[in-house]
């Protein structure tokens, strides 16, 4: 089970299946495109293989806290969470060099953490307090921290894969050997704007990974219902741009395919799309009848593909204890515990904050 | 007659429309299936058929631009945009196309649609999920905008927009739907059960679109609101003794103007509400329109009280929301100025 590499491309099925992914697939060869090689899954040693545990668990563990917060009305409005998708991030992370930036939309608490941004700037911006990583001003979909090359957290769907692609546009710009990876939804990738960016970028041979997390559903829309192409992997391969579908809950697949990816991308190759194939576990937002998927579906996935409990299995099979792994999630717990503390207890901004940051000077 | 919440009368005036004219199609983002995030499409997808009320793509812009050749071709498409927030991809077909298509067409070609969006903040939305974007529709000459406040209007305008031959843009506050808020965020919400403008009239009814109502006469100052600002402006003048008229426009484009001059030429003071922001709002037009038409009537200078000319904040929300503490302060204050 935990072998296994890059499979043979299969012929197109016209039904979508949900609970075995094949690990990767790529675009078929074709005039005009590039051809990749399936990367295989990464051989982690179990320092590493630790670290993205304790990466998923800190992420699993941070919105089950928000969840309870929002619960608690401590948090307000939209709330979206992450729960089920954390080894796309861990994975891809992982593979990325310093100057690399983030760019994602509003299901983002997973993204800043796995970009190293403390659990506890994240959790106050939530409750919307001054010490919130965006003081306050932003909430859960709008969050930033050029310090740790991420650049939003974005309510608009699919708003910023355009501005991703402006983030390559500038990495070759600047020549800093840099690559913008751009996330968005598999609902989102029915936007218009994600298709003027795929052009660009390949016109102009961008160092941008576009990654689409196709958890399944935009809200209670299934991709089969939105979407013509629902491979969503082949949406680039019009604009002459290679594609690879990977299964996103193993975060040793995710690692493979980022390392062959941004290798792919830094030898100045352009963009490349990847279709991590996910599931989000919880709603849309908090308040979700999900009426759209049976309640099967989600206990199938979260007992047969849970990412934490794959890498989990695989490092007790490599000597880890169950008493080591328990000592890290008491660590987890208790960095989770005190980020809620402080979210709940540090102030809000003073009030004459709304009015900073409009534009550079303050008129009026 | 029947209670309805604000949800409920426009799900039924779709339900009647779609009834009596088999050219009217609903759609937009997870409208069918789901019946719509807010729920006012609910059961018209198992009642018409995925044919004529069905999901679309997360694509504003072809949910629109679509919409517009179905027009003009015959059909009267009434499409929701989930949130107001997310028209902006969208806002290129309704400028250069909706707006345009009979004018440069001379009129051999209509845009009869309408487009139901979902308005205004008080549900911390932040900046994304609380705008108020009406000033930006009733800027473009070839729309008609309106901002129904309660669920009788709700469904008699609703009716009447897609009734009309013109592109409408039809602003639901969503902070109203299930009940007339009026700023108290803190108290319990009434349900529109228990308000007289919840009661609504089975089947087919229009309120003309740019007629305003008034919904409380008063002799001491003209409050101009729309939308959930009706219902806040009623509570800054009971809480205030403020012998307030209180008009709720209900239509932007067209507006009333009739009811605005009389209102004050008989009170001689004017407040103007709205959630949006202040620079270019649509309470600016109001102001240099009842400057043109009253200026020998008006006793002091008009006020506005609206959202700052800020992004909607994530935090300190009820400081932004233009409550009744802020529209009481306005009352009292023009009541002091000569
Ligand atoms: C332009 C725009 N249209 C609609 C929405 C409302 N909306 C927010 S999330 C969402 C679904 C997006 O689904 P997907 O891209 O699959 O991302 P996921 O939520 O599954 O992470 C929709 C329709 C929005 N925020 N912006
Ligand atoms: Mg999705």
């Amino acid at each position: 089970m935990h072998k296994g590499c890059g499979m043979a491309p299969k012929k197109a099925a016209r039904k979508q299946t949900k609970t075995e992914p094949s690990r990767v697939r790529v675009s078929e060869a074709r005039p005009g495109l590039d051809p990749i090689e399936a990367p295989g899954r990464y051989e982690a040693t179990r320092e590493e293989l630790t670290e993205f545990y304790r990466q998923m668990l800190l992420i699993r563990r941070f919105e089950e806290k928000a969840g309870q917060l929002y619960g608690m009305g401590l948090i307000g409005g939209f709330c979206h969470l992450y729960i089920g998708q954390e080894a796309v991030v861990v994975g891809l992370q992982s593979a990325m060099k310093e100057q690399d930036s983030v760019i994602t939309g509003y299901r983002d608490h997973g993204h800043m953490l796995a970009c190293g941004i403390p659990a506890k700037v994240v959790m106050a911006e939530l409750t919307g307090r001054a010490a919130g990583i965006s003081k306050g001003k932003g909430g859960s979909m709008h969050m930033f921290s050029v310090e740790h090359g991420f650049y939003g957290g974005h309510g608009i769907v699919a708003a910023q894969v355009p501005l991703g692609t402006g983030l390559a546009f500038a990495h070759k710009y600047k020549g800093d050997d840099g690559v913008a990876t751009t996330y968005f939804g598999d609902g989102a990738a029915n936007q218009g704007q994600v298709y003027e960016s795929f052009n660009m970028a390949e016109l102009w041979k961008l160092p941008v990974l576009y990654v689409i997390e196709n958890n399944q559903y935009a809200m209670g829309t299934s991709v089969n219902r939105a979407s013509a192409e629902h491979e969503l992997f082949r949406r680039g391969e019009s604009f002459r741009i290679e594609g690879m579908q990977v299964n996103g809950m193993d975060v040793l697949d995710v690692r493979g395919a980022g390392d062959a990816a941004y290798d792919w991308i830094r030898s100045g190759k352009g963009p490349l799309l990847i279709e991590m194939m996910t599931y989000r576990y919880r709603g849309h937002s908090m308040s979700d009848p999900a009426k759209y998927r049976s309640r099967d579906e989600v206990t199938d996935v979260r007992t047969k593909r849970d990412p934490i409990e794959a890498a989990k299995v695989l490092l007790l099979e490599m000597g880890e204890t169950e008493d080591g792994l328990k000592e890290l999630e008491k660590i987890i717990r208790a960095e989770v515990n005190e980020a809620a503390d402080f979210a709940e207890q540090t102030p809000e901004p003073e009030l004459k904050e709304l009015y900073t940051d409009v534009l550079v000077g303050s008129y009026g | 007659m029947a209670r309805m919440t604000m949800i409920e009368a426009i799900r039924d005036a779709q339900d009647i429309c779609m009834e009596r004219d088999d050219k009217v199609v609903v759609f937009g983002q997870d409208v069918g299936y789901f019946g719509g995030v807010f729920r006012c499409t609910k059961g018209l997808q198992e009642k018409y058929g995925p044919q004529r009320c069905f999901d679309t793509p997360i694509n504003e812009s072809g949910i629109v631009g679509a919409a517009i050749g179905m027009g003009a071709y015959g059909l009267r498409p009434c499409v929701e945009i989930q949130f107001a927030d997310y028209m902006y991809p969208a806002y290129d077909q309704i400028v250069s196309e909706a707006a345009r298509l009979r004018h440069r067409s001379n009129k051999d070609f209509i845009a009869p649609l309408t487009i139901r969006m979902p308005t205004g903040g008080g549900i911390f939305g932040g900046q994304t999920h609380s705008q108020s974007p009406e000033a930006l529709f009733a800027h473009v000459s070839g729309l008609k905008t309106v901002i129904p406040s309660n669920p009788y209007d709700a469904k008699g305008m609703l009716i009447a927009s897609i009734e009309d031959d013109d592109p409408v843009i039809y602003l639901e506050p969503k902070r109203l739907y299930n009940g007339p808020f009026d700023g108290h965020h803190e108290a319990a919400i009434t349900p529109w059960s228990k308000h007289e403008l919840g009661e609504v009239p089975e089947g087919h009814y229009t309120v003309p679109l740019g007629s305003a109502a008034i919904r409380r006469a008063g002799s001491d100052v003209t409050v101009l609101a729309y939308g959930t600002m009706v219902h806040v402006a009623l509570a800054a003048a009971e809480e205030t003794g403020v012998d307030a008229e209180v008009i709720d426009l209900r239509s932007i484009v067209p507006l009333d103007l009739e009811t605005i001059k009389a209102s004050v030429e008989k009170t001689g003071r004017c407040v103007i509400v709205h959630e949006a922001t202040r620079t270019c709002g649509f309470g600016a037009e109001l102001a240099a329109l009842v400057a043109h038409h009253c200026f020998y009537s008006l006793e002091a200078p008009m006020v506005r009280v609206t959202g700052y000319d800020t992004p909607y904040p994530h935090a300190h929300e009820w400081d932004y929301f233009p409550g009744p503490a802020r529209v009481g302060k306005a009352l009292l204050h023009v009541m002091e100025t000569e």
